[in-house]
């Protein structure tokens, strides 16, 4: 779907991005991961040409972005920016229209599609109304969504879009953003500097420092098969944490003692981290657990950790 | 003094003029404005794009900023003329920085992730400048317009200056025949008009970006509608066309005279002196109110019209002295008299033919002049105290003020002191009354017409002779503001109409009556 053909830019003598290719296939999340000032941003801002690389090539759909008018390609990109850059003088149901009017819908499917993303993004309706600073800061970065959504593109860029929020709200925010239907059609590139949000979000990930790419490839590759000093050290300070997160109670299937058919089981998509947090809080001893293929197993707190151990020892190995 | 007008008389009385200057006034602020935003803002905009031209064109609008208004208004002349177009021009340079200034602050100032998510979402760069910059940009771009008005209300009234009307004929007129009142009843309407758009202006700051879309394109039609208002009455037809300054327009030995004893009726435009001349020799007027020893009557080949009824009284120059500096200052009577009785008219004329044609110095042609006639005597250099010579603002007053400053010392041990081009004959009276000056050189006619003002019978009964109208002004100066007129210095400036020699003879007209025989024919 998006592809970079050794891609590079420079400021003065500055390289900013460094001869970086990889492929997003269709429907995948690609979080560029990195430290501030690593290329992330720039390389996103290529693909939609608000900047324009100096080496390489870039295609999307199977055509070369550079041979396509810049304001037609764009209104085809979503895009959503730390900042929002929601235009003060629109209200909220203006700003959300913004495209819509470019692409000269009728008004009735502009105002029923600004209606259903309203909904679907959990706005109040009365919200529509306002102007954008009349707004909490999760209120608007929601608007910004709606806004890059309202048209539906296949491809959705994002550059830190949680980035202006508190934790509190930030959190609450990219859960409801992971289930959201809407965006579970979408190619989508999303830069972050937060380890944990990209882990949470990423198919792939993309870990980039200085321009260059230091590794790509899904959580569970960064995490259990660093490729080089870099990538190991970069995510030492939440190993742990990270590694409860992306490991799944289907990873661990094999490892955990067989149950009775039980009614009150939790589905095995559910991760370590989370089956622990379930354990702690219901104060219960065991958990039990079904996969799509109807069998069931159950664990107590001690019981997960010891199948987490074997299963990391077992990839290392791998 | 029982006689003396109310300001709200002589509004009343005035209204006609009052109306039309007012509406030449607006119509002169909102033309200008409109071509200054036409020019400004696609300017703001360009070096918004292109900042490194910032730094060129708002120093150029900047420098053009300070060019003194009466000095831009001269510029324009050879170029454009006199009338409206120069002024116009002028005004619109004046508001031009406000408006470049405050587009380009307005435009830089937008959070540039407001444009990047404008470009994001695939609008063009018409569409980001028309629907994102400008509206954004509107508070800003409006606070630039407003200080452009205002300034714009202000330096229009210098638009009389140049023959283009407006409020200034009041405040000019009346600063020159020391009328209060017609002072007034300029500035005043101006500074209320000042008032009432800058406060409609702030108005329109606060509303939001919809209703004043609204406002916007109800006020461009409005402010077209304004300036027809100026424009239209302008396009007037052909004929002789006489250019009078603010001060003779009001005086009855001037325009006042001509209409009620000659009966002339001539299209007339009011314009300053400094221009009337030039004007007349480049065929912009045909018929104007100069002075007699002027020496751009000889420069431009001025013919003077004789005065066959005789309106224009005796203006034959003198010092005169506040009383209290001649006690103070003992010899300087004695030296102010060694000029008595020296020039004549045509050397007057001639010594102002060097300065305003030849460009020589009045500091130069003083001293060529003492040489001659031997009154020349190297300065003494002396230490005593000050004093102060006081001029109006035209050549031949520059040059008196310089010969006498040249008199004192070479011949007394006091200092000097000159205080040139102080406006009309308000200001340097003012002046010398309140002990600013010391003396300063009047005319007779002035001191009868300006300063006094007697009944029109006293007028009648002693204007015709220069020596009953010279006895009766140092009379009555002694009695009533304890200044003395000295002895006379020669000449009679007196008031003259002229036309150029070519023209005069073409159409055989060398008395006013001639003219007004003329206009009635034609």
């Amino acid at each position: 779907m998006i592809e970079l053909k050794n891609v590079s830019k420079k400021y003065g003598e500055t390289i900013a991005v460094n001869q970086v290719s990889f492929e997003v296939k269709e429907k995948e999340n690609l979080v560029l991961l990195g430290t501030s000032g690593c290329g992330k941003t720039t390389t996103l801002k290529m693909i939609n040409r608000l900047i324009n690389p100096d080496e390489g090539e870039i295609i999307l759909n199977g055509q070369n972005i550079i041979n396509q008018n810049t304001e037609i390609l764009r209104k085809g990109i979503g895009y959503v920016m730390q900042n929002i850059g929601l235009f003060p003088h629109y209200t909220v149901e203006e700003n959300i229209a913004i495209v819509p009017k470019l692409l000269k819908w009728d008004k009735k499917k502009i105002q029923d599609r600004v209606y259903e993303l309203t909904e679907k993004l959990h706005l109040p309706t009365n919200s529509l109304k306002l102007f954008p600073n009349e707004l909490s800061g999760g209120q608007q970065q929601r608007v910004g969504l709606a806004r890059a959504l309202v048209s539906d593109p296949a491809v959705l860029l994002m550059d830190e879009p949680f980035g202006a929020l508190d934790n509190v709200t930030r959190t609450s925010i990219r859960k409801e953003f992971k289930d959201l239907e809407e965006l579970k059609r979408k190619t989508m590139v999303m830069v972050t500097h937060d380890v944990e949000e990209a882990f949470e979000l990423a198919d792939r990930i993309c870990l980039m420092d200085k321009g260059n790419i230091m590794q790509i490839g899904t959580p569970k590759e960064l995490l259990f098969n660093p490729a080089n000093d870099f990538a190991k050290t970069f995510l030492d300070g939440q190993r742990l944490a990270l590694e409860f997160k992306i490991v799944t109670i289907e990873d661990i299937w094999e490892m955990l003692p067989n149950a009775m058919h039980t009614t009150k089981s939790l589905s095995a998509n559910v991760s370590v981290w989370d089956a622990m947090e379930k354990l702690r809080s219901t104060q219960a001893t065991e958990l039990q657990f079904s996969n799509k293929t109807q069998q069931y197993k159950s664990a107590s707190f001690d019981e997960l950790i010891k199948a987490f151990n074997q299963y990391k020892n077992f990839t290392k190995h791998e | 003094m029982n006689e003396q007008q109310t300001l709200w008389q002589f509004m009343s009385m005035e209204s006609d003029k009052l109306l039309s200057q007012t509406v030449q006034h607006i119509g002169l602020t909102f033309i200008s404005l409109l071509f200054a935003i036409a020019i400004g803002l696609p300017l703001g905009i360009l070096i918004a794009r292109r900042r490194k031209l910032s730094g060129i064109i708002l120093g150029v609008a900047g420098v053009l900023q300070t060019v003194p208004s009466i000095a831009l208004l001269g510029f324009m002349i050879p170029i454009l003329g006199i009338g409206a177009k120069p002024a116009i021009v002028a005004l619109l340079i004046y508001a031009l920085l406000p408006i470049i200034r405050n587009t380009y602050t307005g435009i830089i100032g937008i959070d540039k992730h407001i444009i990047e998510a404008a470009k994001a979402m695939g609008m063009s760069k018409s569409q980001i400048l028309f629907k994102v910059e400008i509206p954004l940009a509107m508070p800003v771009l409006l606070a630039g317009i407003r200080t452009a008005t205002v300034i714009n209300v202000g330096v229009a009234t210098l638009a009389s200056y140049i023959a283009a009307g407006g409020l200034g004929e009041f405040i000019f007129g009346g600063i020159s025949l020391n009328n209060t009142n017609m002072i007034l009843a300029g500035a005043i309407p101006a500074a209320l008009l000042a008032i009432l758009l800058d406060g409609l202006l702030a108005l329109t700051q606060k509303l939001d970006f919809k209703k004043l879309k609204k406002v916007l394109i109800f006020s461009s039609v409005f402010l077209i509608f304004l300036t027809a208002f100026y424009v239209l009455p302008s396009a007037y037809g052909s004929g002789l066309k006489a250019g009078f300054t603010p001060e003779f327009m009001g005086r009855q030995d001037g325009d006042l005279g001509l209409k009620s004893a000659y009966g002339l009726k001539i299209k007339t435009v009011v314009i300053s002196d400094a221009v009337m001349y030039k004007a007349a020799f480049s065929k912009e007027l045909d018929v104007i109110s100069g002075y007699s020893t002027d020496g751009r009557l000889k420069a431009f080949g001025l013919k003077i019209l004789k005065d066959d009824k005789g309106i224009f009284p005796p203006y034959y120059a003198a010092p005169i002295v506040n009383q209290a500096s001649l006690s103070k200052f003992p010899e300087l009577e004695d030296v102010l008299n060694l000029l008595a009785g020296r020039i004549t008219d045509s050397v007057m004329t001639d010594l102002n033919y060097r300065t305003d044609y030849l460009h020589q110095t009045p500091e130069k042609v003083a001293r060529d002049f003492l040489v001659k006639v031997g009154l020349y005597k190297s300065p003494k250099g002396g230490a005593g105290e000050t004093i102060k010579i006081g001029s109006k603002i035209f050549g031949e007053q520059y040059i008196l003020a310089e010969i006498y400053s040249m008199l004192i010392k070479g011949n007394t041990n006091y200092q000097v002191e000159t205080k040139t081009g102080l406006g009309g004959t308000k200001i340097c009276f003012d002046a010398l009354v309140n002990n600013q000056i010391d003396f300063y050189p009047e005319y007779t006619g002035t001191g009868l017409l300006a300063i006094l003002k007697p009944d029109n019978k006293i007028v009648s009964q002693i204007s015709h002779n220069k020596d009953e109208t010279y006895r009766y002004v140092s009379d009555e100066f002694s009695k009533k503001y304890k200044i003395k007129w000295l002895k006379p210095i020669g000449f009679n400036n007196s008031y003259a109409l002229m036309m150029r020699q070519k023209q005069s003879s073409e159409i055989d007209v060398n008395t006013i009556t001639d003219l007004k025989n003329y206009l009635d024919k034609n």
